[in-house]
């Protein structure tokens, strides 16, 4: 182990890691509790498409066209979501999808473009990859992020339990939900370079549903959730590293099975209040 | 002096009217009960007193001191495919979100414990909210109003599904508040607090069939049809 640590690589890998592992915690109970999952899901495939369209423009760091578009279409899918629902972000993530992929093959200049889209899409190695710029970049977001899920931790709260009640006590909840927008968003850009695209609504959803099945207050299910979150992305690191298994999946997998366990501990044995 | 005073109030959404033609006041330690069949505009009117909604024309004039969202909100209790693992306390402590300060400040702590006291779950604050009894989470709920708010409160249908003793409960809770001089306006559907509690009525249907004291509205025409529907007890 101490072999892996003494390449500077895997340091920055493993401390972009367990940042962005929780924020995505964070974030995920709020998503989860207002049953915006869907969401965060439609916006990862727009950001697949929004990176494709920073390949093909062969803008050097793509992060700058896809965290705009990416708000952008948080913001979009927020505002419609509203009147049509889940269909809307079916409608916004293919079509990101489609039209990503078919950027990439008609303008692609890359020699393997398929190799290209796999790992954007599951994560490959390139978390390995990261430069020191990179890992300042992603301390950076998610320092913000955390900052502000702890100062308005109680707002987000009553915000997320009885949006009428909030409204009715003067709290703009539109706000509320534009910052939430935006901080999925930045949350999706950041972690596509860890887990690829399709994989980032499994590191939002899976440690607030893991936690959720065994605690029943929601400072304990924000915690748990960010402790979840944390040991299941260093761990699969650490196991892809071992075992040479693609990261992403890797992060996943453990995630999925902390999910399973706790939802059988959660129905059979006990339960914290 | 009024603290709410709502003039020539036209209401309803993206320009259809729902209701027209609403006078009335509040003054302070009222009990007000607004009735009406569903669809007569109650809910409308409330969100527009709450300041989620705006009148189409009309205004609500807020007087004595009450600002704009100084309203402790009830509200409708709504199906229960809720799991939200919240525990009464945070529920409670949700209460004071219009309260300035990022974190709980011991001023909101001290706010929370005195009516977690005063609508007697002290006991259940570390409960989660969802496996509480009906009566339980109402009391929950009008613990976050009050901590919101403690000069008026506003409810909206608080005894819907809730069984008879704990209907009864909860009407004795809000009796218990309307005399320690809490103004009550409570929206409903049951004529018991109208006849036992309320001291002022307002009963809308499209237009507003009548506002005025309780004991004149049980002479009118609305008052009679109403009392007599519930079965006149």
């Amino acid at each position: 182990m101490a072999y892996y640590f003494s390449y500077p690589f895997v340091r920055y890998a493993l401390a972009a890691v367990l940042l962005i592992s929780l924020c995505s915690a964070l974030l995920g109970v709020s998503l989860v509790l207002r049953r915006y999952s869907m969401i965060g899901d439609g916006l990862s495939h727009v950001a697949f498409g929004a990176m494709a369209v920073g390949v093909v423009a062969s803008v050097s760091n793509t992060m700058l066209v896809t965290m705009p578009l990416t708000i952008l279409a948080a913001v979009l899918i927020l505002r419609a979501g509203h009147k049509h629902g889940d269909s809307s972000v079916a409608v916004i993530s293919v079509s990101a999808l489609a039209v990503g992929y078919l950027l990439l093959s008609v303008f692609g200049t890359s020699a393997n473009i398929s190799g290209d889209v796999c790992s954007s899409l599951f994560g490959s190695a390139t978390i390995l990859t990261l430069s020191l710029s990179d890992v300042w970049v992603c301390i950076g977001l998610c320092a913000a992020v955390i900052l502000f899920f702890v100062l308005f931790y109680n707002k987000l709260f009553a915000v997320t339990f009885d949006e009428d009640f909030a409204r009715a006590c003067g709290v703009n909840t539109e706000l509320y939900n534009l910052a939430l927008a935006v901080i999925t968003a930045v949350v999706i850009v950041v972690a596509m370079k860890l887990v690829g695209a399709l994989l980032i609504s499994a590191l939002i959803v899976f440690p607030a549903l893991s936690a959720m099945s065994l605690f029943k207050s929601f400072f304990r299910v924000t915690v748990a959730s960010c402790i979840i979150s944390v040991v299941c992305a260093v761990a699969g690191v650490l196991i892809s590293l071992a075992a040479s298994t693609p990261v992403g999946p890797t992060v996943v997998v453990c995630d999925l099975a902390v999910f399973i366990i706790f939802n059988i501990l959660g129905k059979t044995v006990f339960t914290y209040n | 002096m009024a603290l709410i005073e709502c003039e020539n109030l036209s209401l309803g959404y993206e320009g259809h009217t729902v209701v027209e033609g609403i006078n009335f006041s509040v003054c302070e330690g009222d009990y007000l009960c607004i009735v009406g069949e569903n669809g007569s505009g109650k809910s409308t009117l409330m969100k527009t007193l709450l300041g989620i909604e705006k009148p189409i024309s009309g205004r609500v004039a807020f007087g004595g001191g009450l600002k704009k969202n100084e309203i402790g909100y009830l509200p409708q209790r709504t199906a229960q495919d809720f799991d939200f693992p919240a525990s009464v306390y945070e529920v409670v402590m949700s209460g004071c979100i219009n309260k300035s300060g990022f974190f709980r400040s011991a001023s909101k702590r001290a706010a929370v414990e005195k009516n977690l006291e005063r609508m007697g779950i002290s006991d259940i604050s570390g409960r989660c909210y969802r496996e509480l009894s009906g009566g339980q989470m109402q009391r929950t709920l009008l613990a976050r109003a009050l901590c919101a708010a403690d000069r008026v409160v506003l409810l909206d249908e608080p005894v819907a599904g809730l069984d008879p003793v704990a209907t009864n409960e909860m009407y004795e809770t809000v009796r218990s508040l309307s005399k320690e001089g809490i103004t009550v306006i409570m929206v409903t559907h049951d004529a018991l607090p109208v006849l036992n509690d309320a001291n002022t009525v307002l009963h809308l249907a499209g237009n507003q069939l009548f506002f005025g004291s309780k004991e004149d509205y049980l002479l009118s025409d609305a008052g009679r049809l109403f009392a007599g529907q519930s079965g006149g007890r």
